[in-house]
């Protein structure tokens, strides 16, 4: 698949801007996609993601700006005349063809010769060699899925889209396919850029990850990076779980800022402070927040952040044990701590004590309100175990 | 009484199944008779003479083709037409589209008589001499409206990303429609073909208004059934009723094999049994 010679260019979005009406879907995004990454737009339904995929694939018109690939620039150019190509949400296979003529539909549209030896090594790379003669519904969703990438990889495309490739296939299957994926990228070496609302897919998978909402990517890195220090609030709850505690800024100490919040002093390192005015959100990370008996208060490593509180709910979840812990400003904060230590866990009602150090705490803007990027569902079914939990204390 | 409330179900099938092909049963068993008297209604003697002298009888034969000629090329030219429409209403936004969605339904909700007899009214207007052309017109008219309807229905419950995948895949518009777009609704216009030609097979009441001298098959055994219906006709029936049977049966192998081979993926993939989504 790969020959050396082949050029591969960075795909470029310049003031990229779709409108439907007055509902503006991807509002001014410029963005550079380095050649041959593995790049994830991560988001929610709706913040524009998929309509950005489909501009760049040609099947939708951008309202302004350009697209281009190195210095060609194709937003002119219609679908079938672009070196780009789709991986389909639910792989959109021909049902009338068999796996075979799937795969060399784009070999024979643009007159290839040797269709027969590119589908055959086509259909090796991903496994399917004895199923081309059959019909994509006899096919299994995993399978269905390698033919839609093969498919659309056969034609050596410049940029390789995809559309939530994996959001119909069962858990197991996704993980699966999301190593395979990850392996056919590097060895043909084509720029992906994913779709995708799973932000697990989209870490493990992707060099960079750009979170987008509402038509803006509020965030964009190496997922450690985006997940280790979020920018934004929205950032901070939608990649993973976040504990946000509102502040004001009341001074400097060394490289750190020093945020009042309910009457305690936080520590953030001031590179990792992201708000300039006095309000500032202040974060951690669950899993960075170790959780001590209150009677264990002195063992607290000097200069960390500390907290006092109470737990309010204890789960296990077999790796780690997950917290609820209540401030005593009414807040209920949550801790992952991993299960080294069988036994000896803190019970629900325990006064405990929460501490982090301050290198892995971030500082936000708090424009966007404290549960921006929260999953609602997930939101909802944690206050209603709370209120059942409230319930069961009080009789 | 507890045996007939379990096996309710299926005697309601079977008297239903038994009303539904009696008649036919009648035609077929009808057809070997050698009737003593002028009317073929009661079983007299078994004999092979209608099925060894099919056209035995004037004009049954002329007739039957007739009816063939006019049927083909009616359901030739409403499958082509029908079809132009229903992409046209499914694909295009133009004025005048609801109207025309409206009004497809229109010859479908008509009283044949009152369609013939105004078809009838038309063509004596414009002084167009009344044949095979006026009956063919009469029909081409009516099984539009059900191809339209057909083809729109495959058309509408087509998935839109397939059109978009080939697009991806370098098919220009032409290559879209030749191998996806059409080869996917092909089955649609088949079905609609069908459907038009068995409408235009044993229409009688518009085809009446509008032959003038011309017999079709339906009028024929119109005509004959004042004086005696020959055996001949059975015959025919028998054989019109055998080859519809033959076109159902092959479809539903066609679709048999189509879901064995779904119920049964291939042992070689280890994902192969999980559900697709």
């Amino acid at each position: 698949m790969v020959d050396g010679t082949r050029q591969v260019e960075d795909l470029h979005l310049r003031s990229l801007t779709k409108s439907f009406g007055d509902f503006v879907a991807v509002d001014d995004l410029t963005l550079t996609i380095p050649a041959g990454s593995f790049f994830a737009l991560l988001g929610a339904s709706g913040c524009g993601k998929t309509t950005t995929l489909r501009m760049v694939a040609g099947l939708e018109d951008p309202t302004q700006g350009s697209i281009m690939i190195g210095d060609r620039d194709i937003t002119a150019l219609r679908a079938f005349e672009r070196p780009v190509n789709t991986v389909f949400q639910s792989y959109a296979l021909f049902p009338h063809l068999d796996i075979y003529e799937n795969v060399a539909f784009g070999l024979r549209r643009r007159g290839v010769k040797d269709v027969r030896g590119q589908v055959e090594r086509m259909l090796e790379l991903v496994e399917l060699g004895p199923m081309a003669r059959r019909k994509p519904a006899q096919l299994s969703g995993g399978q269905q899925q390698r033919v839609a990438v093969a498919r659309a990889l056969i034609n050596q495309p410049d940029v390789l889209l995809l559309d939530e490739p994996l959001g119909a296939l069962d858990l197991k299957l996704r993980r699966q396919m999301q190593i395979e994926l990850k392996r056919i990228q590097v060895d043909v070496g084509t720029t992906f850029v994913h779709v995708t609302h799973d932000q697990e897919e989209a870490m493990t998978m992707a060099d960079t990850v750009a979170v987008m909402n509402a038509g803006r990517i509020e965030q964009m890195g190496h997922p450690a990076e985006i997940y280790e220090t979020p920018r934004t609030v929205f950032v901070a709850n939608f990649l993973g779980q976040s504990n946000l505690i509102a502040g004001r800024r009341t001074g400097v100490s060394g490289d750190h800022t020093l945020v009042e919040a309910h009457g305690l002093t936080l520590a953030v390192p001031s590179n990792r402070c992201f708000s300039l005015g006095t309000e500032i959100t202040v974060g951690v990370r669950p899993e960075k927040i170790t959780i001590l008996d209150a009677v264990d208060a002195g063992r607290i490593p000097e200069g960390h952040n500390r907290l006092e509180g109470r737990v309010t709910d204890v789960s296990y979840t077999g790796v780690s044990t997950q917290y609820l812990v209540d401030a005593p400003w009414g807040q209920e904060l949550i801790v992952f701590e991993q299960n080294v230590i069988v036994g000896d866990r803190c019970e629900v009602g325990d006064p405990v004590v929460l501490h982090w150090s301050p290198s892995h705490t971030f500082g936000l803007h708090p424009a966007q309100g404290g549960t921006a990027g929260v999953d609602p569902e997930a939101a909802e079914g944690a206050r209603t175990a709370a209120h059942l939990l409230a319930d069961g204390t009080g009789v | 009484m507890r045996w007939l409330r379990r096996n309710l179900v299926g005697i309601v099938a079977i008297a239903v199944l038994v009303y539904l092909f009696i008649p036919i049963a009648v035609i077929m068993v009808l057809s070997f008779n050698k009737p003593a008297g002028k009317y073929n209604l009661k079983f007299d003697e078994f004999s092979l003479e209608a099925w060894a002298n099919l056209c035995g009888v004037p004009g049954v034969c002329s007739s039957f083709v007739t009816s063939i000629q006019i049927g083909i090329v009616s359901t030739i030219v409403a499958t082509l037409l029908g079809t132009m429409i229903a992409f046209a209403l499914v694909r295009y936004r133009f004025r005048g589209r609801s109207t025309t969605n409206l009004l497809i339904f229109l010859p479908m909700a008509t009283p044949e008589v009152v369609m013939g007899a105004s078809l009838l009214a038309l063509f004596l207007n414009l002084r167009f001499p009344l044949g095979q052309i006026t009956v063919i017109i009469a029909h081409i008219m009516f099984i539009i409206s059900f191809v339209v309807v057909t083809v729109k229905a495959r058309l509408q419950g087509m998935d839109p990303r397939l059109e978009e995948a080939a697009r991806d895949l370098y098919a220009n518009p032409r290559a879209v429609f030749r191998y996806v777009t059409f080869p996917l609704v092909l089955p649609g216009i088949l079905g609609a073909a069908l459907l038009g030609f068995s409408l235009s097979f044993d229409d009688f009441i518009i085809s009446f208004f509008n032959a003038g001298t011309l017999v079709t098959f339906p009028i024929y055994i119109w005509g004959a059934a004042q004086r005696g219906i020959p055996v001949q006709v059975n015959a025919l029936a028998t054989i019109v009723f055998l080859v519809a049977l033959v076109i159902v049966l092959t479809a539903q192998y066609v679709n048999h094999r189509k879901r064995r081979a779904l119920d049964n993926p291939t042992p070689i993939a280890a994902d192969a049994a999980l559900p697709r989504s």
